[in-house]
């Protein structure tokens, strides 16, 4: 049982997703696909656990040896990646069922179930496996999954952000599919172990560098690295709050996995950072992204938008990690995909709480709320404190690694900017606090009660897990700082 | 009831929040946990003093944050007298703000003063802790907590003055400070507080200066000019926030820490033999001068003390950045004589306010006649703030100038004695109009009407302070004297 549980990772939910079509029935289907998100998260623990204490596993799909059959490969990194992943999917979906209530019609939850299953499916897939084109495959199941379910909501604005995405996510893929294939045309080879061996890396093939670009873009489109991450702010605005909640702490990150693993893992280090000198063009676009998406962020009255803007930002924040191509740096990227998939998770779902009682997550209708629901304002001002760095969240280490990264290098000034970057987080989660607590209620607000304990214990599970994480680092840091040492010395 | 009474002093004020949160709806109860809370902190810190005098270094290490870098706490003198004087006028305090807040009857009291017992807790935080880290996360709790007791009244006025508090204190501790930690971090390989310092032949000058810029300006509660906006801006605050907050806790925390990171991390003997701290030497008289002439020109009672306070403070910089025993000393002992001093002048300010509802210096006239008690209390306050004897004032004063003259700085002994008279041209006239004046309108010799009994106890109580310490100076002198190295 146990030498199973890599393909258990992805069995249980990608088996599940059409029994949730054949069950149908609202509650049973609610209560069926929660326990099998449960049930994948404890997968992904155990897995991270056996990684932590004997080293990489290697799972051969149908026995078929690599480089013929597909094999998955699980590391720290990528276990920590599923261990998230998992993690957050589960939490948001028992978030689900109350906050779905008026967002997606009851006839239609079944459905959800199922899309939302496939898409988790996805993402772990793109996480555990070993092999390039599965990568895609695993790349486009959760891609159509997302598109759908962004358009779940119903509301009219979700249609269009959800088609803006779509050709965006599929322009995206089609860059990761030609890259792939380039790669596979001159090595013959699918496996990422034996591409890294065997790619022509030396003087600058032609080919090669033809796919980097390829990749490199493609995967910028779908994490939304500025200023490719023009789909991004719509479809998290407009979508159900759950899955901007599920999106917002996964989707993207799972992309930054992939850049990881292509550029340390296939391409190596001294091709992709010496040679090609690739930190030093995500350097700018990450900082840029930062101060740009955050800037952007303060204008915005639609919350969702707001904090779908500060994803942008915090994405920068993870590229600039990568650019370094550094222990400290990459523990610093790494361990801010854990921590902000917490923090943004979090708040997401503390915006879904209020858009369950407002019926909408304008900033003006929001004004007072801090008296009238108090649970869900206190989580998302702890949420926000994570957003700035406040010491005692999550935030608050991500940022000391950023920092200290920098300096390694030398580079103070990228340090200065990265300490500046996080004022501009304070003055778009202080606008909110003020309105929420010190403005008289909107009439929304003034009838609005507090959310049903159904929500507020996952939100503040997860918000608490941000203040855990800020103290408690051995099993985020701690883990990611293994990751990177391991990218740093080649595939497992 | 832990391993360490350090932890024991921590957490009783957290409970006392606890305590203060849950008994809400029974405001008599609820006052009383506050009192029970500060007076038993008080005698916890104070039964650590025998054992920091006869040199003994109480300390505990919790977990690790980061590989190396734990949550550590460990007694020094320095911290010691921060954590007596915070804790002991936090009893004060309560005493006063229980009185100053039900003759205003103000609204979420509750809030008020669970904020109260979490900024303490922040405070005491600071003083106890072992390690850069540590100090810098209970720097951003004492932060944190104080903002709903700025933004108290919930006004737009509350509200904006809140938020310059908030975002000079972020932009200077987010920006500058923390910048300052990382960096020792990355240098040193360690944040721990160590006689001597840590950064003693790891760093050369090119780059202990921007260092000492970082960490002496990022520290935005020492409100060091041009980052003292702040302490005006938070005079928006109830009155017993003020007095407590903006003239022991929060900013004592921010000189402080400069303190400490001078003597502790930076080491005396590095700065005296390499002249890095020359340059703050000066941006501290700068700020001594410069908040005295602001001070001169307003009205308002409570500003005026806020800029004396930011002079003041730059006292305790001076000391520090002259990096010699005495400056050293006298610089860590204003730190108490300055809180004696202030918290009384604050008292007396929010006691006008509560009897007279007096808010401009210019309306004070006669009001000596009316309030005899309080003013004279403020006299004593001003006396011992300006640094005339018998006043606690004096010595600090003394050892400062003392420190200035062993380290050749002739100029700074000057700039001493000429902000000590801008002191007495910005604080005496208050006294002086009150009693000699006569009231602008009515009798000749009006009825006394005094504060309410809780707020002007208080009041005597911290004058009666500012005396005795003048005759007490020799105890804090011996607990201070390892400062200044074996």
């Amino acid at each position: 049982m146990e030498s199973q549980l890599p393909p258990l990772q992805i069995v249980i939910p990608l088996v599940a997703a059409p029994i949730c079509v054949l069950l149908r029935n609202r509650v049973v289907t609610l209560g069926f696909a929660i326990a099998v998100c449960w049930a994948t998260f404890g997968v992904s623990v155990a897995l991270l656990d056996r990684v932590l204490a004997s080293g990489a596993i290697v799972y051969e799909m149908g026995g078929w040896a690599a480089p013929w059959g597909i094999e998955y490969r699980i590391d720290a990194l990528n276990a920590f990646v599923l261990l998230f992943v998992s993690g957050i999917g589960a939490i948001v979906l028992t978030f689900a069922p109350r906050s779905m209530g008026d967002e997606i019609p009851a006839s239609r939850q079944y459905l959800f179930c199922a899309v939302y299953l496939l898409c988790l499916t996805g993402l772990l897939g793109i996480a555990i496996t070993g092999d390039l084109f599965n990568v895609f495959v695993f790349l486009e199941v959760s891609a159509l999954s997302s598109y759908a379910l962004i358009a779940m909501g119903g509301r009219r604005k979700a249609l269009p952000a959800a088609f803006q995405y779509l050709v965006m996510g599929t322009i995206g893929a089609t860059f990761i599919l030609i890259g792939i294939g380039l790669m596979y045309m001159m090595t013959g080879t699918l496996n990422m172990e034996d591409m890294a061996a065997r790619l022509p890396i030396d003087g600058g093939v032609r080919t090669t560098l033809v796919a980097v670009a390829f990749l490199t873009v493609g995967i910028a489109l779908k994490m939304a690295l500025f200023p490719l991450h023009g789909w991004l702010p719509n479809a998290y605005a407009y979508a159900p709050s759950v899955v901007t909640a599920f999106l917002a702490a996964t989707a993207t990150k799972v992309s930054v996995y992939i850049l990881l693993r292509f550029m340390f893992s296939v391409f190596g280090i001294e091709f992709a950072f010496e040679d090609l000198a690739l930190g030093r063009a995500l350097l700018p676009l990450a900082l840029l992204g930062i101060f740009v998406a955050s800037i952007v962020a303060i204008f915005q009255t639609n919350i969702k938008r707001m904090l779908a803007y500060s994803s942008v930002a915090q994405i920068g924040y993870m590229v600039l990690g990568i650019s370094f191509a550094t222990a400290t740096g990459l523990t610093a990227g790494i361990v801010h995909l854990f921590n902000h998939a917490l923090i943004k998770g979090g708040l997401f779902m503390a915006m879904g709480c209020v858009m369950l009682r407002l019926r909408s997550v304008d900033i003006e209708d929001m004004a007072g709320l801090g008296r009238t629901m108090p649970w869900t304002m206190a989580a998302w001002v702890v949420g926000g404190l994570g957003l700035i760095g406040v010491p005692a969240t999550a935030g608050f280490i991500s940022k000391w690694y950023f920092i200290q990264a920098a300096l390694e290098q030398g580079w103070i000034i990228v340090a200065v900017l990265v300490l500046m970057s996080s004022l501009l987080a304070v003055a778009y989660v202080w606008r909110v606090v003020e309105t929420a607590y010190f403005r008289e209620p909107s009439e929304r607000a003034r009838e609005a009660s507090e959310a049903p304990l159904s929500m507020l214990i996952p939100t503040w599970a997860l918000i608490g897990a941000t203040v855990f994480f800020g103290l408690f680092t051995t099993r985020s840091a701690g883990v990611a700082r293994q990751a990177a040492e391991a990218l740093l010395g080649g595939l497992p | 009831m832990f391993a360490s009474p350090l932890l024991t002093v921590l957490v009783v004020p957290l409970v006392g929040a606890l305590a203060v949160g849950a008994l809400g709806a029974r405001p008599n109860a609820r006052e009383a946990a506050t009192l029970i809370t500060a007076t038993t902190l008080f005698v916890l810190v104070a039964a650590l003093v025998p054992e920091v005098a006869a040199g003994g270094r109480p300390a505990v290490e919790l977990f690790e944050v980061l590989p190396g870098l734990p949550i550590a706490f460990e007694l020094e003198p320095l911290g010691m007298l921060f954590a007596l004087v915070a804790s002991g006028l936090w009893i004060v305090t309560s005493l006063y703000a229980i009185g100053y807040m039900r003759a205003h009857d103000e609204e979420n009291q509750t809030r008020f003063f669970v904020s109260f017992a979490v900024s303490i807790f922040g405070a005491v935080g600071v003083a106890l802790a072992g390690n850069m880290l540590t100090l810098f996360l209970f720097y951003e709790v004492l932060t944190l907590a104080t903002y709903p007791l700025v933004s108290h009244h919930g006004t737009e006025k509350a509200v904006r003055g809140a938020r310059t508090y908030l975002s000079v204190l972020f932009t200077t501790s987010i920006g500058m400070l923390l910048l300052a930690v990382i960096w020792t971090w990355v240098i040193a390989g360690t944040l721990d507080f160590r006689p001597g310092g840590i950064l003693a032949g790891r760093a050369e000058g090119g780059v202990l200066i921007p260092l000492l810029a970082l960490y002496a300006f990022g520290t935005g509660k020492a409100a060091l000019m041009p980052f003292h906006r702040w302490l005006p801006a938070a005079m928006v605050a109830p009155t017993p926030v003020s007095a407590l907050l903006h003239a022991v806790a929060v900013v004592k925390a921010g000189v402080f820490t400069v303190m400490k990171v001078i003597v502790y991390i930076f080491g005396l003997d590095l700065l005296s033999t390499t002249g890095v701290s020359e340059w703050l030497m000066y941006a501290a008289a700068f700020t001594i001068l410069t908040a005295s002439i602001v001070a001169l020109q307003q009205d308002n009672l409570k500003r005026r003390l806020a800029y004396s306070t930011v002079s003041q403070l730059s006292y305790i910089v001076l000391g520090a950045a002259l990096a010699n025993a005495w400056g050293v000393i006298g610089g860590s002992m204003h730190i108490a004589m300055h809180a004696f001093g202030k918290i009384t002048l604050f008292f007396c300010a929010g006691a006008i306010y509560v009897a007279a509802h007096k808010t401009e210096i210019s309306d004070m006239r006669g009001l000596g006649r009316v309030m005899p008690v309080t003013m004279i209390a403020f006299m004593i306050g001003a006396l011992s703030v300006i640094g005339l004897p018998p006043m606690g004032g004096t010595w600090s004063k003394w050892y400062l100038s003392l420190g200035a003259a062993d380290a050749g700085q002739l100029v700074l002994v000057g700039v001493l004695m000429v902000s000590s008279l801008l002191n007495i041209a910005y604080l005496m006239p208050i006294p002086v109009r009150g009693f000699l004046f006569a009231p602008p309108d009515g009798p000749e010799r009006p009825a006394i009407k005094e504060a309410p009994l809780f707020c002007v106890i208080p009041i005597c109580f911290t004058a009666i302070g500012c005396v005795v310490l003048f005759f007490y100076s020799t105890d804090l002198l011996n607990l201070l004297q390892p400062l200044a190295g074996p």
